[in-house]
């Protein structure tokens, strides 16, 4: 449990994923550890939460993350302070991956890239328990080579292994304190995929509401898959 | 080569439009017709641009430009959205390519250069997945190299799965016997067309005239 212990109430446990500060969302992550990152392109981003991230000061990490980060913010941020060891990553030469690109040249960071839908369904594999998946996209391209390929059903496929993480630092607009999610139009991206491929779940949201306010059948990531929930009220668009 | 595209989108289909070129193919589907548009980070109903100032920064495409929704949009996750996209639920699947072979192979997503870091993105689950694949490009390079090709010397995103080809100078389908032309621009010969192109065609029995497009819509139709 990681909740906080002013939600116990006398005599009884109170689940509370809430945390007060972007400090204590990210605290006790170690070096080399596994992150999922959140977000597509401006869409999603944890901004605040790499951030809190880059302050505490872990190194040697991976970074699973769709894209290499852009400018100076969160992903690029911490390349650019060399905190990065690895990128598994789709996409990594979006407009102004300018950290990305130049530690990739000076070979100062390693690049595992993999096909958007396969990156996240490693991640989805791992968080159902899956041993790896078939499939036939990238079978038929050098994204294969070392990678056991079979005919099914007339078609190459190719093995893909899970992708568990470590951490998972997620964005999404609403959140009670059992740590049930909602998210704002596209930002939902990787979200419930991360949420549920990792062992510690952090989730920085716009607005924390009262436990039962959240409509159930719109809740999107269940609160089963959250470890820590801080309330970022006004995070800047990545 | 948008224009000419667009006629053959079917009312109520499912369409993925790829970055750059692709994207223009929703201004000019016709009026009338409902398309609903996906866009892999997870929209089903995607609409056109948003006028200025009303930008969400969450709300994108997959080429990270604001973007609107239409009445009965819905959000999906990244799985889903590539679940929707690798599992055959698109109608069409409209990309950009460096070259196509004769049999179908597309490349499209690297180049040999190794001066760039290498990005794949979704192109790769767009190819295997949806029902119709179809290319739309210019018919040789900048630098008049041809597009069509017995087979591709660039990086492969999948192998067989192109079904038709737009250019500027030609509609080409991908067949069992390799290329065959339907439709070609007027003045263009037979062998001027086979001259610019890498690979045999052959030309079908009943082929027409590629017609030239009609002005930009604003919007997607």
């Amino acid at each position: 449990m990681t909740g906080v212990d002013s939600a116990r109430e006398e005599g009884s446990f109170v689940l509370d994923k809430r945390v007060s500060s972007l400090a204590a969302a990210v605290a006790g992550i170690e070096d080399g550890a596994v992150i999922l990152v959140g977000g597509f392109g401006s869409s999603g981003i944890p901004v605040e939460l790499t951030h809190a991230l880059l302050d505490a000061g872990p190194r040697e990490l991976t970074l699973v993350t769709n894209n290499a980060g852009s400018g100076e913010r969160d992903v690029a941020a911490l390349l650019r302070e060399r905190r990065v060891r690895k990128i598994v990553c789709s996409y990594p030469r979006s407009r102004g991956s300018v950290w990305f690109e130049k530690l990739y040249r000076a070979g100062e960071v390693e690049l595992e890239l993999v096909p958007q839908g396969t990156l996240s369904e490693r991640m989805r594999a791992a968080a159902a328990g899956l041993g790896g998946f078939f499939t036939p996209t990238g079978a038929d391209s050098r994204l294969a080579e070392g990678k056991e390929v079979r005919e099914i059903g007339g078609r190459l496929h190719v093995f893909e292994e899970p992708l568990p993480g470590d951490v998972a630092l997620v964005k999404a607009d609403r959140a009670d304190r059992w740590g049930n999610l909602t998210y704002h139009s596209a930002a939902r991206n990787f979200g419930p995929t991360m949420a549920a491929a990792a062992a510690l779940t952090v989730v920085q949201v716009r607005e924390i509401v009262e436990l039962g306010s959240l409509d159930p059948e719109c809740v999107v990531t269940p609160g089963i898959f959250v470890n820590r929930v801080v309330e970022v009220p006004d995070a800047v668009p990545a | 080569m948008a224009h000419r595209l667009a006629q053959d989108i079917p009312d109520g289909a499912y369409v993925n439009l790829g970055i750059g070129l692709p994207t223009l193919v929703a201004n000019h589907v016709p009026d009338g017709r409902e398309v609903i548009y996906h866009s892999e980070n997870g929209i089903l109903g995607m609409g056109p641009a948003p006028a200025p100032g009303e930008e969400d920064p969450e709300l994108i495409n997959a080429g990270k430009d604001p973007v609107t929704i239409v009445p009965g949009a819905a959000y999906v996750h990244h799985t889903d959205s590539f679940l929707i996209m690798r599992g055959g639920h698109l109608d069409v699947s409209v990309l950009g390519a460096f070259q196509v072979a004769a049999n179908g192979d597309l490349a499209n997503w690297a180049t040999n250069d190794d001066g760039f870091p290498p990005a794949v993105g979704g192109a790769m689950d767009l190819a295997v997945g949806a029902r119709r694949v179809l290319v739309l490009t210019t018919h040789t390079t900048t630098e008049g190299e041809p597009k069509l090709v017995e087979r591709c010397t660039y990086p492969l995103t999948a192998a067989g799965v192109v079904d038709r080809v737009y250019t500027d100078l030609a509609v080409v389908d991908v067949t069992s016997e390799g290329l065959t032309v339907r439709e070609m621009v007027p003045g263009l010969s037979r062998e001027e067309l086979q001259a610019r192109t890498g690979a045999r065609l052959s030309f079908a029995a009943d082929l027409g005239p590629l017609l030239g497009g009609a002005p930009i819509r604003d919007g997607r139709g």
